[in-house]
């Protein structure tokens, strides 16, 4: 198989996966919040009188996108304006490059790698197309020549500032501990035991770095207990202006942000597609136990625990959604300058005494 | 308003954050199960949630509910409105229209030609049912849909009033 095939492959599969999970979301929002509430859901969109729990919703909703006016402020800069969602999207999308969906899978005389690529600054590619997603949020706040856009974008911009340093810091006890900034080499890393029992993840390892990149990853993803760009009930943010696909774009963007932080945690903090116990040629338990396992099969099964991990971090990240209340602006500041960045530099501090003491 | 003290605990904020996820998440489960138990045909005592699926299942209405109105009829069938205007002036809101006729009954002085509600004015007061001295306007027939797309379709006129309601939906809806 040409190099050329093999990353198109690939690349399909991570986008059918993410987008297909991004579009998921849309449904599982409505209906996890409902049932959270003691409400239905939405479930009214049929076809044929087949209803299917109101999965038919993501359908009419991408249609009902399509088929609304394409709208450009009168006084705003139709340039910028229509390359917002795109630069939103594709910086969200683009994440998904260099994290690994899977092992290398043998199959018949080849091995497919369930990664676009892989290198040694994978983790600060991530970090920069994640703040590269301020300027979307910005450009359609600026483009828009609108009060509530353009206080929405500011807002945005000092939120994921702020909490972007809060962020990477995090993350250096973690490199500090793993010794590498690839991704891949991560996710090996934690295919390894502690004291023999304990697998070897990042949230056994740096439990406080994994609390303090989740607030900040979910207030990256400008999702509810952080929604002040957004602020439904205030100033509806810095889309205001955008309807039709343009708006479906933002949309969307916004549940690729929540796959991304999912996808993040599960690779950095819960050892990615490693299961516990779970070596190259089977099982092996603690107590000595093995269970012999194809290559193929053990390859499948750690492909399905990182979609299984994958969703559970979603699910947990509209479980969080709809049951915090949002903060008001002087906390959520508070929080990311006073609170988590000191928290993340204490960590950094504690983890190389404990590296060097070692 | 004093504001409650927290104590270090409630303060550190995550120990309150996981209570309120365990709360919203047992709810989210408890209430799945009983969804999936409702698929399979068990369970089914148990709602798992409050809502009404509207227009199938409809919310059991007060029988005291006031609704759109109709005119009582006499034994042989016509209309027991005499046409005294007492509805009419008595209403709040000026919809109702009535043109009167002589009856041809000589022991029954007048009988209305026509009789308009517009309903996109009404407020359903009822004044107009505890005006009536001939119990010949009500406001029972627990029909509460309704819509139009122009205005002139919600004028109900005498026809509409004494034969298009179903009679079925008097007491079905109703609780007491
Ligand atoms: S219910 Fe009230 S507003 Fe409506 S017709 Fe009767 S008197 Fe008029
Ligand atoms: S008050 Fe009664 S009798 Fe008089 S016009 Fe109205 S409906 Fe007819």
């Amino acid at each position: 198989m040409s190099e050329i095939a093999h990353a198109l492959i690939v690349t399909g599969y991570i986008l059918s996966v993410v987008l297909t999970l991004a579009a998921l979301l849309t449904w599982m929002e409505r209906k996890q919040s409902a049932l959270m509430q003691d409400r239905i859901g939405a479930n009214r969109a049929s076809i044929l009188g087949f209803r299917a729990i109101g999965l038919f919703h993501i359908i009419a909703d991408s249609l009902k996108m399509f088929l609304k006016e394409d709208f450009v402020p009168a006084r705003g800069v139709r340039l910028f304006h229509t390359l917002a969602p795109f630069i939103s999207a594709f910086c969200a999308l683009a994440i998904f490059a260099c994290i690994p969906f899977g092992p290398s899978l043998p199959l018949g005389d080849t091995t497919v790698n369930l990664w676009i690529f892989d290198s040694d600054i994978s983790l600060l590619y991530v970090l920069a197309l994640g703040s590269l997603g301020i300027y979307g949020i910005f450009f359609a706040g600026w483009s828009s020549h609108n009060k509530f856009a353009y206080l929405g974008a500011m807002r945005g911009a000092a939120q994921m500032l702020s909490y972007e340093i809060a962020l990477g810091i995090s993350l250096i006890g973690l490199i500090m501990v793993y010794g590498s900034l690839s991704l891949n080499d991560i996710v090996h890393y934690q295919g390894r035991q502690l004291f023999g029992f304990l697998p070897a993840w990042g949230v056994f390892l740096q439990p406080l770095a994994c609390l303090i990149f989740l607030t900040a990853g979910i207030a990256e993803s400008k999702r509810n207990p952080f929604d002040m760009p957004e602020g439904e009930s205030e100033i509806i943010g810095y889309f205001t202006e955008y309807s039709s696909m343009k708006f479906g774009l933002f949309f969307l963007a916004d549940f690729i942000e929540v796959v991304v932080v999912a996808a993040l945690v599960t690779v950095l903090f819960f050892g990615g597609w490693q299961v516990p116990y779970l070596q190259a040629d089977g099982f092996q338990l603690p107590g000595g136990t093995h269970w012999e396992l194809a290559p193929l099969a053990v390859g499948l099964i750690q492909v399905g625990a990182f979609c299984a991990k994958l969703f559970f971090f979603c699910w947990l990240q509209l479980t969080i959604r709809w049951t915090l209340p949002r903060f008001r602006y002087d906390q959520l500041m508070r929080l990311g300058w006073q609170f988590l960045l000191p928290l993340s530099i204490a960590n950094i501090l504690v983890t190389g005494i404990i590296l060097v003491c070692r | 308003m004093a504001k409650p003290k927290l104590n270090l605990l409630e303060r550190l904020y995550l120990p309150e954050i996981l209570r309120g996820l365990l709360i919203t998440t047992r709810h989210h489960f408890a209430n799945l199960t009983v969804h999936i138990l409702h698929r399979v045909g068990l369970a089914k005592g148990k709602r798992g949630a409050v809502t009404f699926q509207y227009p199938e299942d409809p919310r059991p209405v007060a029988r005291r509910l006031r609704a759109r109105h109709r005119l009582m009829k006499r034994p042989d069938g016509s209309t027991r409105c005499v046409a005294c205007m007492m509805c009419e002036t008595i209403c709040p809101a000026h919809c109702i229209y009535i043109v009167a006729d002589e009856h041809p009954d000589p022991r029954i002085e007048k009988r209305p030609k026509s009789f308009d509600i517009d309903l996109g004015i009404c407020v359903m007061c009822g004044y107009c049912v505890e005006a009536c001295p001939e119990d010949a306007i009500r406001m029972d027939t627990y029909i509460t849909e309704t819509s139009s797309f122009t205005r002139e379709g919600m004028l109900l006129t005498l026809d509409d009033l004494m034969n298009h309601h179903n009679e079925d939906n008097f007491p079905k809806h109703t609780s007491s």
